[in-house]
């Protein structure tokens, strides 16, 4: 993906480009780096955001694994959900495909998107490289 | 009301702290009906900020009486939410975190606290038996504290042996779903020159909703935006403190709290409960009301439940003022979400 100048980019477009491989983050002129919903650059405000390509890869910043879930999640659970850098931004997600005490501070992960919850909505998912 | 000797007629802004009044009993819109319920007829008017509802409300109450546009404000808040079950209650404390990029990935309200601490053990180190000690003091201190929803004591094994909730948080870690209310009247130099406690600093600060957009996860800095403008509003600073009531919706929490309001630098309140300095009985004494661990946490009430627990405890009528006799400047500190709302309220002794 190039860089293209976009108005703004709802949540579901950015798990659609998830979905079809083709991921992507919000860029602010002075570079600072956020994800849809947005049409306002968090940081400082700049209404000019660029779609750009997003890391291929992240880093687990943070994990917990739940044991009590809201009812959306209650057969999933316990699951592990991370806080993962991907550089410009981090993102929220479920992880799958590995057992809970696999993931640690520094696991790279991958994103992907499921539909794990009730109501099979998109589900942001990591999982270990 | 009549703790503060102050008629119904003489009210003139009710101001109520609530949070998820809608989802619990499908009613919002709580400033007329609080009014009501005080035969008050003056304006009355809903503030809701998760956590920190009621801590934003005593703010702007603080500021009304300040800048003149009031004499006397009644400001409190309730909330209620046993009746519902535990998935419910989850999922209702769970809108305080961000909807699209959280709770989707399933983070639940102790998911968000647990990312925190899994952030801080990595940062700075400690232990979930670190974390235990902060739960058996509050627990501890809530014994003789009649308005405490658990008048118990636990123990270290009991709170390391409780089930899981969100790693590393265990059900004795996280504070319990509550009912409850609080109300304070808050007056004017004018109106009444013998109150026995002042509010005499205030501070708010806000944060991302997400904890993913922050810089760092092992530190709060809506607090400490809060903290300062709270000092810098009393004129003192943090040394002059003596004792404080925070946040600690989970053990993890009161640690994140005391680092935040520079009573600690970051990393060193992970060992202060185990170490007693934070005992009723130690060098700082914190959450001497049980905190929102054991007094419970009626989430629109909490804010201002613990400017009235200070109240008490600085005019030496709480249960536990004989533990601080000395103590002449407190602080309260609630936080809303993962602290995305803080406020931070100095309370001294009048003099």
């Amino acid at each position: 993906m190039s860089q293209r100048e976009t108005g703004a980019r709802t949540r579901d477009e950015f798990c659609r480009a998830i979905e079809t491989g083709d991921p992507f983050y919000l860029a602010c002129p002075d570079g600072h780096g956020s994800v849809p919903p947005r049409r306002v650059c968090p940081d400082c405000g700049a209404q000019s955001l660029t779609e750009r390509s997003l890391p291929d890869s992240g880093r687990v910043r943070a994990a917990t694994t739940v044991h009590v879930a809201t009812s959306a999640f209650a057969d999933s659970a316990p699951y592990v959900t991370a806080i993962a850098d991907f550089g410009p931004v981090s993102l929220t997600g479920l992880v799958v495909g590995t057992a809970p005490d696999a993931v640690e501070h520094g696991t790279d992960v991958t994103v992907g998107i499921q539909r794990v919850d009730e109501r099979q909505r998109p589900t942001l998912v990591f999982e270990p490289r | 009301m009549s703790d503060a000797d102050v008629p119904s007629d003489a009210v003139d802004a009710v101001y109520f702290g609530n949070f998820v009044g809608e989802l619990a009993d499908g009613q919002g819109h709580h400033g007329p009906l609080v009014a009501e319920s005080l035969g008050v007829s003056a304006p009355a008017t809903r503030f809701e900020s998760a956590c920190a509802s009621s801590g934003v409300a005593v703010r702007h109450a603080m500021r009304a009486v300040e800048h003149g546009d009031a004499d006397v404000v009644v400001v409190g808040g309730a909330e209620r939410m046993t009746h519902v079950g535990t998935g419910e209650a989850t999922a209702m404390l769970a809108t305080a975190a961000d909807a699209i990029h959280e709770v989707s990935a399933g983070v639940t309200f102790p998911g968000a606290y647990a990312l925190m601490a899994d952030a801080y053990f990595d940062a700075f180190g400690g232990s979930r038996r670190d974390l235990a000690h902060v739960a058996v003091k509050n627990h501890a201190h809530a014994l003789e504290n009649e308005y405490a929803q658990f008048q118990s004591e636990v123990s270290v094994d009991d709170v390391l042996d409780a089930p899981t909730v969100a790693a590393p948080l265990g059900l004795l870690d996280a504070c319990p779903v509550t009912d409850g209310a609080s109300a304070l009247v808050l007056v004017s130099d004018a109106y009444a020159r013998d109150a026995a406690v002042e509010l005499t600093g205030s501070g708010q600060g806000s944060d991302t909703l997400a904890l993913q957009d922050r810089d760092t996860l092992s530190r709060t800095p809506a607090t400490e935006r809060a903290a300062a403008d709270a000092y810098r509003d009393a004129g003192i600073d943090p040394s002059a403190v003596d004792l404080v009531e925070v946040h600690d919706c989970f053990t993890c929490a009161e640690v994140f709290a005391l680092e935040a309001l520079g009573l600690y630098d970051p990393g060193e309140a992970i060992t202060a409960a185990r170490e007693g300095e934070t005992w009723r009985d130690g060098q700082l004494p914190v959450n001497c009301s049980g905190g929102l661990k054991a007094k419970g946490h009626p989430v629109g009430a909490t804010g201002a439940s613990q400017v009235v627990e200070m109240t008490r405890l600085l005019r030496g009528d709480h249960p536990n003022s004989d533990y601080v006799p000395d103590a002449s400047t407190g602080v309260t500190h609630s936080a809303g979400g993962t602290v995305a709302s803080t406020t931070v309220h100095v309370l001294e002794v009048a003099r």
